[in-house]
């Protein structure tokens, strides 16, 4: 097998007319990549393995566990209501995922494929919104939250976190590659402006539409700072704040911390290596925004 | 083309839930938080509240504490070039004609998908003096060639390689070293390295046509030459692209990590802006205070993001 696909590439270096690579400088270039992978994972492996030690091997300096003690990771459930941090950080990721991609492919519609008076001076100012640091609008939201009575509920975390004015750009930049000749047939032959947002756009816009959902379940999956404001009961917590308090309540059992991270990004890893397909392409289109 | 006045209505209903939650949540909090700037307000004592005009600012520009964190904020962007160098180089090995491209690639990006709280604990143990591998790792090098010095505490230590003074800004050689604010760039630099800023210079890599490095071998440039007048003029866009963001978001950086790894300490030196703002408005409740301070900090980020727009224009024309 690894003949055949030696054979394969010289011939496609016969055809584009270069000279192969040299071995050495295919080793040397592996090694590289080898060395840069390792550091890359050395830090996850270390958290795993301390995953499995007991206690008293956590000061150790060995990395491998004298003992394996995969029962950590039942500890975790029993002393944190863990499996209620993993149920919130879903349900809010996903609820605000599917309300971002809801709104905001609505009105990338209206910016991209309708033509209405202050389209462009509306558009601007959305676009002139992507500049405020978040920090900025915390304070006023957060005393909103407390006067409507949505602070401390899963309201108080979903709802301000749905509306996306970055999605509605990315989106909007999306629809606007779109031959314009599909929606203007559709609305020659009579299709109400829904009908061509919904059976032609939005499938044609498929790729866009899962960049978008995938970085938005990502990032509100790991949300941190508003989740630490708005929640005070230890039920309503997500990963991230749970996560926290249980570092700095049992910060002195790093097993059972280290079992809790891993559980933590296991997620956020399947999530990234069965899409990764379409998330390297919605990154080198621009859909990302720092 | 005809215009569409039609499209009015239609165009209202569709824009109607995003434009609420806009004005709802970011519209009307911006306006609500430039007033709070000019306030006293302070949760903690309720009924009070008067209109302090530019006192708050005036403040914060007396605010020694504030000229540190400015300072940290500032410092903690010196990783900046380093990982944006490291991206670049990592894309360049990775536009290689080699087997395997995509599990490097993959292995690569891992630490910034999954970047977060959980990262940061783990990192926090991974510097830690007493049972951390870093510091065992330097001792053992450092037992091996006979070198008596100590391996830093890092998340524990004012030190850092500019040798800047704690409590007020100047230089102050004993604090030379390796402390919080290094320790938070290298796991910075880990994390960031192989994201999004490799992605997007891949992605340019394999944009910049072929016949132009064949026409640079003909006339016998080096491969550092059409490094240099080719690759790099090319990928220009991207890097101006990649550093604006960068910039932009390494002001607004540092909460999480010293929420989570360092309480913004030891003695303040990995408070940032933005912790800031947060210990202001949500430890010690002074609305109007903090209000101030994100002002500042937004006013920083738009003259910012003016300054490299004009730029970025000039070289467009």
């Amino acid at each position: 097998m690894a003949n055949s696909a030696a054979a394969y590439e010289d011939q496609e270096n016969l055809v584009s007319g270069k000279k192969p690579p040299s071995p050495t400088s295919v080793f040397f270039k592996h090694l590289l990549l080898v060395a840069i992978s390792l550091t890359t994972l050395a830090p996850f492996v270390w958290m795993v393995l301390t995953s499995f030690k007991p206690l008293s091997e956590v000061s150790s300096l060995n990395p491998l566990p004298g003992t394996w003690h995969p029962e950590n990771y039942r500890a975790v459930f029993t002393q944190i209501p863990f499996a209620h941090y993993y149920f919130n950080s879903v349900l809010v990721a996903s609820w605000v995922t599917f309300l971002q991609v809801f709104t905001s492919s609505l009105a990338a519609f209206a910016f991209a494929r309708l033509r209405w008076p202050g389209r462009d001076a509306i558009f601007r100012l959305y676009l002139a919104t992507l500049m405020i640091p978040g920090v900025v609008v915390l304070i006023p939201n957060y005393a909103e939250m407390v006067k409507l009575h949505l602070f401390n509920s899963y309201f108080g975390l979903i709802v301000p976190a749905s509306f996306t004015a970055f999605g509605t750009f990315m989106l909007r930049q999306f629809m606007l590659t779109l031959p314009r000749a599909l929606d203007e047939a559709a609305s020659i032959d009579g299709a109400s402006p829904w009908v061509i947002f919904w059976d032609i756009v939005l499938p044609l816009s498929r790729a866009g539409v899962i960049t978008l959902a995938i970085f938005s379940f990502m990032g509100n999956y790991g949300s941190f700072l508003w989740p630490l404001i708005m929640i005070k009961s230890q039920y309503l917590r997500t990963l991230p704040v749970g996560m926290l308090f249980f570092d700095s309540v049992y910060g002195r059992q790093t097993n059972l911390i280290m079992a809790a991270s891993v559980m933590n990004i296991l997620p956020l890893i399947i999530l990234f290596v069965s899409t990764q397909k379409y998330l390297v392409k919605g990154i080198q289109l621009g859909a990302v925004k720092g | 083309m005809k215009s569409r006045r039609g499209d009015l209505l239609p165009a209202l209903a569709f824009l109607a839930p995003n434009f609420l939650g806009f004005l709802v949540f970011t519209a009307g909090p911006l306006i609500y938080s430039l007033c709070v700037s000019f306030s006293d307000w302070n949760v903690a004592q309720p009924g009070v509240f008067h209109w302090v005009g530019f006192g708050n600012f005036l403040d914060l520009f007396k605010d020694a504490n504030f000229h540190t964190y400015f300072v940290n904020t500032v410092y903690l962007m010196l990783g900046i070039p380093f990982s944006i160098f490291g991206s670049l180089m990592l894309a360049i090995l990775l536009s290689q004609k080699l087997k395997g491209l995509v599990v490097y690639r993959t292995l690569f990006y891992l630490p910034s998908f999954t970047s977060g709280v959980a990262l940061m604990i783990l990192w926090k143990a991974l510097f830690n003096p007493d049972f951390g591998p870093i510091d065992y790792v330097i001792n053992s090098v450092n037992h091996f060639l006979h070198i008596s010095g100590k391996a830093p505490t890092w998340l524990l230590s004012t030190h850092n390689l500019l040798g800047l003074d704690v409590e007020k800004v100047g230089f102050n050689a004993k604090e030379l070293g390796l402390g919080a604010r290094d320790a938070l760039i290298i796991m910075g630099i880990w994390t960031g390295i192989g994201g999004n800023n490799m992605l997007l210079y891949l992605a340019a890599l394999t944009n910049v046509p072929p016949d132009l490095y064949e026409a640079a071998e003909l006339d016998g440039a080096s491969k550092w030459d059409s490094f240099r007048h080719v690759t790099w003029p090319m990928i220009a866009p991207t890097t101006f692209f990649i550093v604006v963001m960068s910039v932009i978001g390494g002001f607004q950086a540092g909460f999480d990590q010293a929420r989570v790894m360092t309480q913004g300490g030891p003695a303040g030196t990995t408070t940032t802006m933005s912790y800031y703002i947060y210990q202001k408005a949500f430890e010690e409740f002074q609305m109007g205070y903090a209000s101030a301070v994100s002002w500042l900090l937004f006013l920083i980020i738009f003259v910012m993001t003016v300054i490299n727009w004009r730029l970025g224009n000039r070289e467009a024309d």
